[in-house]
């Protein structure tokens, strides 16, 4: 028992440093390679615009169980106005980014995982270290950078609609007043909660893209080192959003906007 | 020119247990073996794919040992390289393929790319495949649009790793045809790991044989044909160990 846990311990620094050292390489190609903007166009079309119907169904659901729970609650000690206003927090700081985050980590994270991982399988991979390639600026580079670009806009857009659905709920279901429900959460929406969302996003961008293309790049041989390559990524990209929302949580409110 | 000293290797078993061997500039060489022999782990440490335990790969003179991937990039432009399933991209046409490393170098403009990715194309016989994909080819065809892209950009070595393997005869004897010819036509450094004898009689001057993880004989094609050492022999004539059966 002891010795499985000293080696489950072992391969999880392991990777964890492997991840960092990717994580390295990919800071110093950023600045030193040029990019290759084809491939970053596509990246950017696969992550941010095919991942549309995701984003808008999460945000929109989101936001409106959101604000029927809260008006429920809100309802009995009659400050059924300020509804609007908890939808509008929550989705920007928290649930706006992790739910993001977690369906674009199974969306995407599975996506790269798989594709770079058959590339390896394959040799592809090998064949363009052979043509003077590197893999971290070919393939690694214009996934991260599309996916620390995408997801915060992602974000932004599911905040929006959370916020858009949630408003919806409250004025043409819950019979909330329109008036005193947009005033109160203008008033109690901070800029920072918006922020906040944003900044996170930014971060599991760079988490789901660097974990899944690790996953990716070090998987085993045939179709179920692939299979395994995919679960874990999605596993652990979703796993590290939920724990470092934590930390994060706790980190921008008492140091960067206490 | 190549030259490996004393190279080992261990892939949680000993593969390698030192190599050495030496191929000259313009020389063509095959690698024979028995499958698993460790004949493509040797291949790629050539290229540096692979880092050896211990021992030296010099290429004209450089040691590319212990060098990180950024270090390898201009060691590798001077190969190419043909897999053994072609390892072509697959989200990409023929054209963009073959023309991948041109691409890259940015000293080109699109027709003349255009341009040298249908000279290497007619170079393997398949003038006009440019826009297909590689789902849409045979093995035989992707092979060839692998030594296309392996040899567009001119490089001064390519390696070829088991060319010929899970072709038919026909097919096998096109790629030898057409390895030798673009040996002979870009005056280029061949090395090719087969356990195709009939392969590598054709295209190799020199053979080399790998067993139990070093060089266990070196010949002319002619040579080995005569060779009387056991384990030559055998492989040569295909006559399994009778200690390998298993019934």
């Amino acid at each position: 028992m002891n010795g499985f846990a000293f080696r489950w311990i072992a391969e999880w620094l392991q990777g964890l440093g492997q991840i960092t050292l990717l994580g390295k390489e990919v800071a110093g190609s950023i600045f030193a390679v040029r990019i290759p903007g084809r491939q970053l166009l596509y990246q950017l079309y696969f992550i941010g615009v095919k991942s549309q119907s995701v984003v808008v169904i999460t945000g929109a659901f989101t936001g409106m169980v959101m604000a029927a729970q809260t008006y429920f609650q809100f309802h009995k000690v009659h400050i059924d106005t300020a509804t609007l206003a908890v939808v509008s927090v929550s989705m920007a700081s928290e649930l706006g980014p992790v739910l993001t985050g977690l369906m674009v980590a199974g969306r995407v994270g599975a996506a790269l995982a798989a594709e770079l991982g058959t590339m390896r399988v394959t040799e592809q991979i090998d064949a363009l270290r052979t043509l003077a390639a590197h893999p971290v600026d070919y393939l690694v580079v214009p996934r991260l950078l599309a996916t620390i670009i995408a997801l915060p806009l992602l974000t932004g857009e599911s905040i929006s609609i959370g916020i858009a659905a949630g408003y919806a709920l409250c004025t043409n279901f819950l019979g909330i007043n329109p008036a005193y429900t947009w005033h109160n959460m203008i008033k109690y929406t901070d800029v920072q909660n918006v922020e906040m969302g944003l900044t996170k996003a930014f971060i599991y961008g760079a988490f789901i893209a660097l974990i899944s293309c690790y996953k990716g790049l070090t998987c085993r041989e045939g179709a179920e080192g692939v299979g395994r390559a995919t679960t874990e990524a999605v596993v652990y990209s979703s796993i590290t959003i939920l724990i470092t929302n934590f930390f994060l949580t706790l980190f921008l409110n008492r140091v960067l906007w206490p | 020119m190549i030259e490996v000293r004393d190279l080992f290797k261990s892939l949680g078993h000993p593969v390698l247990k030192g190599v050495t061997f030496q191929i000259d500039k313009g020389e063509s060489v095959a690698i024979i073996g028995r499958s698993g022999g460790g004949k493509s782990i040797l291949l790629k440490h050539l290229i540096g794919l692979m880092q050896p335990d211990s021992g030296a790969v010099l290429i004209d003179g450089q040691d590319i040992t212990g060098k990180n991937e950024r270090q390898l990039l201009p060691v590798r432009q001077k190969f190419g390289m043909l897999f053994q399933g072609a390892a072509l991209f697959d989200s990409m046409t023929v054209a963009e393929n073959v023309g991948f490393a041109l691409r890259r170098e940015r000293k080109w403009i699109p027709a003349e790319i255009s341009q040298k990715v249908s000279e290497a194309l007619g170079l393997v016989d398949l003038a006009g495949t440019e826009n297909k994909k590689p789902a849409e080819l045979s093995g035989g065809m992707r092979k060839r649009v692998g030594l296309a892209r392996a040899i567009v950009y001119r490089p001064e070595i390519v390696l070829y790793d088991e060319p010929t393997t899970g072709l038919d005869p026909i097919v096998a004897d096109s790629i030898d045809r057409l390895i030798i010819s673009v040996r002979e036509r870009l005056k280029i450094t061949t090395v090719a790991v087969t356990h195709d004898m009939r392969s590598a009689s054709r295209i190799a001057q020199r053979i080399l044989m790998l067993h139990e993880g070093r060089i266990h004989f070196a010949c002319t094609p002619e040579e080995i044909f005569k060779c009387n050492d056991p384990v030559v022999y055998r492989f040569v004539n295909g006559i399994s160990d009778p200690r390998e059966h298993s019934f």
